[in-house]
């Protein structure tokens, strides 16, 4: 490492190569307009997005392709609000027939109030869908255990919550988040929990491949400020733990000398 | 023919094939997708497939997520 930024520091999911560390979601936001500035500041090349029946009462109502351009936009389709398997097939497999790419994010739930994966039922939703052929980036809990078992099923990358969707706590478990990163051959990406910019460091100077947010920028104060916070925060972080951190003490160490002292 | 619409029922007169109800519903094919009776129609087979009574087609399109 020669210290020469990143330019040529690239990460690859799925055959598929990016240069940027943060995968902003599109939810939350205040407008449509508002959302393709944020994904613009943050630097972000994939976006995620959910599917829903459209209006039919207002065709005419503003249209997430009409600004957050899938031209501009890797779109990552999500399975979000699916409690099983069968659901989440389902809901790709028109997600693969709306978009035209078998890349997607996969998250089963389990209850509405916590949002926490329900990681039996997402592994078997993983195998229907690597049946099908789709490229399947998989939200889990912060399982080393599980995540192994994901990926031996074939994930193309494995994304540990932080904490809970929408709870901007920040990493709750170091420990854990390190034991996935050092056993898994994909991408491993932080996919929700993150609040603020020094999360996003967190989780990069772990030795993330990517973070993933949403809410941390949508509803923040300044969304576009922020969304540039995050993309500053996630190269310092990628930057540091590239750079390898100075070993930790226990007792100090001083920076002056102490020969010489008059 | 009757057909349930993401979940609405409508009433049509005479044939009518999806890309013609798409159409109708006043939506851009390009930015949505259609499932019919839980099989999902590809674009290009939207003017040959002729819908049939009792048919449930979900549209959908893509809106912010995370």
């Amino acid at each position: 490492m020669d210290g020469a930024i990143s330019s040529e520091d690239t990460w690859t999911v799925a055959g598929r190569t990016f240069r940027s560390r943060l995968i902003v979601g599109t939810g939350k936001y205040k407008d449509y307009a508002q959302n393709a500035a944020a994904a613009e500041a943050a630097g972000a090349e994939i976006v995620t997005v959910a599917l829903r029946r459209v209006n039919l009462s207002d065709p005419s109502k503003p249209m997430l392709v009409d600004h957050v351009k899938p031209d501009r936009f890797t779109f990552l389709p999500n399975t979000a609000g699916c409690f099983t398997g069968e659901d989440a097939v389902r809901t790709l497999r028109l997600a693969r027939e709306a978009g035209g790419w078998d890349l997607v994010k996969l998250e089963v739930l389990s209850n509405t109030k916590h949002l926490l994966p329900d990681m039996e039922e997402t592994l078997r939703a993983l195998k229907m869908l690597i049946a099908e052929g789709f490229q399947v980036m998989v939200y889990c809990t912060d399982d080393p255990v599980y995540a192994r078992k994901l990926e031996d099923a074939g994930a193309a990358a494995i994304m540990p919550a932080a904490a809970p969707i929408g709870s901007g706590l920040g990493v709750q478990n170091r420990l854990n988040l390190a034991l996935i990163i050092e056993q898994a051959k994909v991408p491993v990406l932080v996919d929700a929990g993150v609040g603020t910019a020094s999360d996003a460091t967190v989780a990069m100077e772990l030795g993330c491949d990517a973070v993933l947010m949403n809410t941390a920028i949508a509803e923040a104060q300044d969304p576009i400020r922020m969304a540039r916070a995050m993309k500053h925060a996630v190269i310092a972080g990628r930057e540091a733990f590239l750079a390898g951190r100075m070993p930790r003490r226990m007792y100090a160490e001083p920076s002056s000398p102490l020969s010489g002292l008059i | 023919m009757n057909l349930t619409i993401n979940g609405e029922e409508r009433r049509f007169s005479g044939d009518l094939d999806l890309a013609a109800l798409v159409a109708s519903l006043g939506l851009d094919a390009r930015k949505v997708a259609v499932e019919r009776n839980l099989e999902i129609v590809p674009r290009s087979a939207y003017a040959a497939t002729h819908l049939a009574d009792g048919d449930r087609i979900e549209i959908v399109h893509f809106i912010g997520g995370g």
